[in-house]
């Protein structure tokens, strides 16, 4: 039995998700400072791959990194190719996935009361104290969500993936990809056992988020 | 002085305008909600930056627009209590008190002085406690504690009240009036309640507008508080506009009275104003006939509205309060009222 698929897919979900839960959140707290116009247009380019067909988020990632553009000529010159390499993947979660962190840490931002934020920088606690222990605490769950659905997405992600790193048996290959090579060469007990992992994934990270949602009812 | 302001600043269509100075004193800032009270805290706290202007606390610039001087909110050493009181929701009382001590570095008198306060506030029992489980009276203690071992150089309170039941007030009051006197630095208080500014301060600046209006002392403001805006802030009911008839002697043209002032008069009159309480049937002094129009019972007052002979139908009745032990038999006929409870108003200046 091979694993890599499942390998490869954690793999590639759990960095895009390190990647997007700073940035994400980073984005959202200056996104959530900047003047209301400005933070009208940011809102809506940061938030686009979430409704573009991943296949377009994939032909974009191919203009950026293709090996005849100037970026992939660039990053080539280090040995650095995202066009059918593993981590090209992981650039194609991060787009995918980056909107839902952004969106769901700016939500948590927006209602976090900011009396809190002052009342600790007039007792003279740093802006980064404040930041980490009392702003992202009471942020807590609503970033922890994003962070779990974002997960999620990069797990499942398909489209911008295969344009972008193709399908290479233990090199490439995700949960996804797979899927739909074995079903393609009619390998059909094959991509069941695969629908089914990703099946039971999903349904851990989802069970995970309504958890999450409760205990933070629960307050 | 202990504090010293004069600051402009310009939010949307509003202008912040306003100077005054507070020593060690209780200094309350009365107005109505919108007139910048809390704005020039957040602007003394660093909070919201000033266009122009210098804030001054102990000699320390926070703030100076020629210098360019802006010290950040953590260097300015300035209380702040919150409408809300902002505890940390994550935190137990005990923690959010150790947050204000986070300065000190010895871990041994750091939790000393923890439970000092925590003693002195009466939170010993709630210390394992998060803020959402707390009454609004103990939140404000909680809160109060954590600046109060942060050892500001000035306390702010905003609304400090306004968050807690009635019933629950006039006791707040009493405690924190009692824990406060004495405390040896200057403790600012913003508010739109009249009463809890006259139970509070020692001083009030009456603020309208974005401007300071008026700066006295808390029993010379109420008997005289110099024009119309201030005498509506303070709770005057009755303002109508006069004119100036004798050195002692205005007339109100909208009542149809001529009326003998406790205090002399000058030119640039605009108006007088008498308190609800301040009629009386038995005053002989400007006693003028009356007719009750309707009245309103409460619990320990009556509430009446009554017109003169020959007053402006265009122009609005007049109140009385009155206490119901003291409620006539039949309503009386004239009402009078002495000199010296004749509020003059002047234009501002």
């Amino acid at each position: 039995m091979d694993w890599f698929p499942l390998f490869n897919s954690l793999r590639i979900a759990a960095i895009s998700c390190v990647i997007v839960f700073f940035s994400g959140i980073f984005a959202a707290y200056y996104a959530a400072k900047l003047p209301r116009v400005l933070k009208g247009i940011l809102d809506v380019v940061l938030t686009l791959p979430m409704v573009l067909p991943p296949t377009v988020c994939g032909y974009f990632l191919l203009l950026l990194f293709g090996t005849r553009r100037p970026l992939g000529k660039f990053l080539m010159q280090f040995g650095v190719r995202f066009v059918m390499n593993w981590y090209g993947g992981v650039a194609a979660a991060v787009l995918v996935s980056f909107p839902l962190m952004y969106r769901t840490a700016r939500g948590a931002f927006e209602s976090f009361d900011q009396n809190l934020a002052w009342s600790g920088q007039t007792l003279g606690l740093s802006n980064i104290w404040i930041f980490w222990h009392v702003r992202m605490s009471a942020c807590r769950q609503g970033i922890l969500a994003g962070a779990v659905l974002s997960f999620a997405r990069a797990l499942g992600e398909y489209g911008a993936t295969s344009m972008l790193i193709g399908y290479t048996p233990g090199r490439t290959a995700t949960v996804s990809t797979t899927v739909y090579q074995l079903w393609r060469t009619n390998d059909e007990r094959g991509a069941l056992f695969w629908v089914l992992v990703n099946l039971g994934i999903s349904a851990v990270v989802l069970l995970t988020v309504n958890l999450m949602e409760e205990r933070q009812k629960a307050g | 002085m202990a504090l010293e302001v004069d600051i402009e600043k310009r939010a949307g269509g509003f202008q912040l305008r306003t100077a005054f100075s507070c020593g060690e004193e209780f200094l309350g800032i009365l107005g109505a909600s919108g007139c910048g009270k809390s704005m020039t805290l957040k602007c003394i706290a660093g909070i919201e930056k000033p266009d122009r202007g210098r804030i001054v606390l102990d000699g320390r610039v926070l703030f100076d627009s020629e210098q360019g001087i802006d010290l950040p909110v953590q260097k300015r050493r300035v209380g702040y209590l919150f409408q809300n009181y902002a505890l940390f929701p994550n935190m137990t009382v005990r923690q959010n008190i150790l947050c204000g001590l986070h300065y000190e570095k010895d871990r041994r008198k750091k939790e000393e002085e923890a439970d000092r306060v925590l003693e002195l506030l009466q939170l010993k029992e709630l210390e394992t406690l998060r803020p959402s489980s707390l009454s609004g009276g103990q939140a404000q203690r909680a809160a109060l504690g954590r600046i109060l071992v942060n050892r500001p150089d000035l306390l702010m309170l905003d609304e400090p009240f306004s968050a807690l039941d009635t019933h629950l007030r006039l006791k707040l009051q009493m405690d924190l009036k009692t824990l406060l006197s004495g405390y040896g630095k200057g403790i600012l208080m913003v508010t739109h309640n009249r009463d809890e500014a006259f139970r509070m301060c020692e001083r009030i600046g009456i603020m309208s507008r974005g401007r300071m209006l008026t700066v006295k002392k808390t029993k010379e403001l109420f008997a005289d508080p110099g024009s119309r805006e201030a005498a509506v802030i303070t709770g005057c009911k009755n303002i109508a506009r006069a004119r100036k008839t004798g050195e002692y002697e205005v007339f109100v043209p909208e009542w149809n009275v001529r009326l003998t002032t406790g205090k002399a008069v000058r030119d640039d009159l605009e108006a007088v104003g008498i308190r609800a309480h301040y009629f009386h049937p038995g005053t002989p002094r400007n006693a003028y006939p009356v007719t009750f129009v309707r009245e309103m019972e409460e619990p320990f007052e009556w509430v009446s509205e009554f017109r003169y002979e020959g007053q402006d139908p265009a122009s609005p009745a007049v109140w009385w309060r009155y206490s119901k032990e003291k409620r006539p038999a039949r309503l009386p006929e004239r009402l009078g009222i002495s000199p010296a409870n004749i509020l003059l108003l002047y234009p501002e200046s």
